[in-house]
């Protein structure tokens, strides 16, 4: 009872946008959130007391509401505070708020975990203060960072879905709708799971790939 | 943003909370079964264990949701919304949850299990009494984490047409055109919900004498 060919490649262009919408969606996402992210924690551990109180609480709210409230509060609250967004930037700037807040965190916890016996037995071996940073600190940092990273990749990914309900034509919407067309909707929504698995699957593995090339760089005897 | 409208939102968040426990209470027996077949030598176990924890660990639980809703009718399963939304929510966090109790089976340590068979413990007795209670209070930070998790993903539901807080402030904010404080507001009661649960998460990981095994 699956969808038959003909209705699969007459409807792969709609197919095939919904999937590029939603792969712009989740790179932005990552992309947008690493930066605001790597800021917010660069901020929150050199800037003071007060800028970390205050960037805390923010983070603290986006972590502990639902994405779906957040956006709900941006694309239909928006409006009374005349930030009129269509659905497609209203997706991305949500998405990528929600993901800055939790890829924050992630790197507070990177500055927190290199040891600071490292970076000194680095000094102790007598290699510059540079040589320390590029060879021990970031390749620790980034050992550290990856594993959660690339979880929290996946998270957005799925995430993202939920961006169908303010209607941003991605994935899920345009699959469902098809299926709604087609009188498929089991098909339709049977595909869609399928679609989103591969994708995750392929990103789990290619995660657990570069996290093993960097951990042969750290223990490497360059 | 009126003292009736609060308390419209206060009474949805009630059906947020229990909708949230049953599936995590339900999530967390399937996923001890789920984990244990997940660990097994015999692919007829660890295959299937596997490849249903990949399932709804891969998938949007949106997606799940929409599947499960669609799924139960043609397979000759009537049931009202709520339970297929509650069927959803388990099996999702079912797989979340078989993950990290495999993670905590992992590591108990194995002096234990063998000093149990020593002991003259059965499999049985060895599973039940020795390496569940150990790997529980190893991965309890975890469910407390799983336990947030789905009380804002609960927030889904609203789209199978279930009334909890998100569907209710959804609601309320179409029929007042509120819709800033009345999202804000439902915003702080899953904040203090959160909060809550995360208190006493704590609170309890320090009265099970921390992760330490």
């Amino acid at each position: 009872m699956m969808f038959s060919p003909q209705i699969i490649l007459e409807k792969l262009p709609e197919i095939g946008s919904g999937l590029f919408v939603t792969l712009i969606l989740w790179i932005v996402g990552i992309a947008g959130g690493v930066a605001v992210g790597f800021l917010v924690a660069t901020a929150r551990r050199f800037g003071g007391r007060l800028i970390n109180l205050v960037l805390g609480g923010i983070v603290e709210i986006l972590r502990g509401t639902p994405f779906l409230i957040q956006i709900f509060l941006l694309y239909y609250g928006g409006p009374f505070v005349g930030l009129m967004l269509d659905p497609i930037p209203c997706g991305l700037i949500g998405l990528t708020i929600y993901s800055a807040a939790y890829y924050s965190e992630i790197f507070r916890a990177g500055y927190a975990a290199v040891p600071r016996g490292h970076v000194e037995a680095a000094e102790c071996l007598g290699l510059t203060r540079l040589q320390a940073i590029r060879r021990i600190q970031i390749p620790e940092m980034a050992l550290i960072v990856l594993p959660p990273s690339i979880n929290l990749a996946v998270i957005l990914l799925k995430e993202s879905a939920v961006l169908s309900i303010i209607t941003v034509p991605e994935l899920t919407a345009t699959v469902s709708a098809i299926g709604s067309q087609q009188y498929a909707f089991l098909e339709a929504i049977f595909l869609l799971a399928v679609i989103y698995w591969v994708i995750v699957e392929v990103t789990g593995r290619l995660g657990r790939l570069a996290e093993q090339r960097l951990s042969r760089l750290r223990f490497s005897k360059a | 943003m009126t003292l009736k409208l609060f308390t419209l939102l206060l009474q949805a968040a009630i059906a947020t909370v229990g909708i949230s426990l049953v599936s995590i209470a339900i999530g967390f027996a399937i996923a001890i079964l789920l984990s244990a077949a997940a660990l097994s030598r015999k692919p007829i176990y660890f295959l299937p264990a596997r490849l249903f924890i990949s399932f709804f660990r891969g998938v949007p639980l949106l997606v799940q949701l929409l599947l499960i809703y669609t799924l139960l009718p043609v397979i000759g399963i009537n049931v009202p919304s709520i339970v297929a939304a509650i069927v959803g929510l388990s099996l999702c966090t079912a797989a979340y949850q078989a993950e990290n109790l495999r993670g905590g089976f992992e590591s108990v340590p194995i002096g234990l299990i063998e000093a149990a068979e020593v002991t003259g413990l059965n499999p049985r007795q060895t599973f039940f009494r020795i390496r569940v209670p150990i790997a529980m209070r190893l991965t309890f930070p975890a469910l407390v984490n799983e336990a947030i998790m789905i009380l804002k993903s609960s927030s889904l539901v609203s789209v199978v047409g279930i009334i909890e807080l998100t569907k209710m402030a959804q609601d309320l904010a179409s029929s007042t055109y509120l819709p800033i404080p009345i999202f804000a507001s439902a915003a702080l009661i899953y904040l203090v919900i959160n909060s809550v649960v995360s208190l006493v998460g704590r609170f309890a990981e320090r009265s099970l004498g921390g992760a330490s095994a």
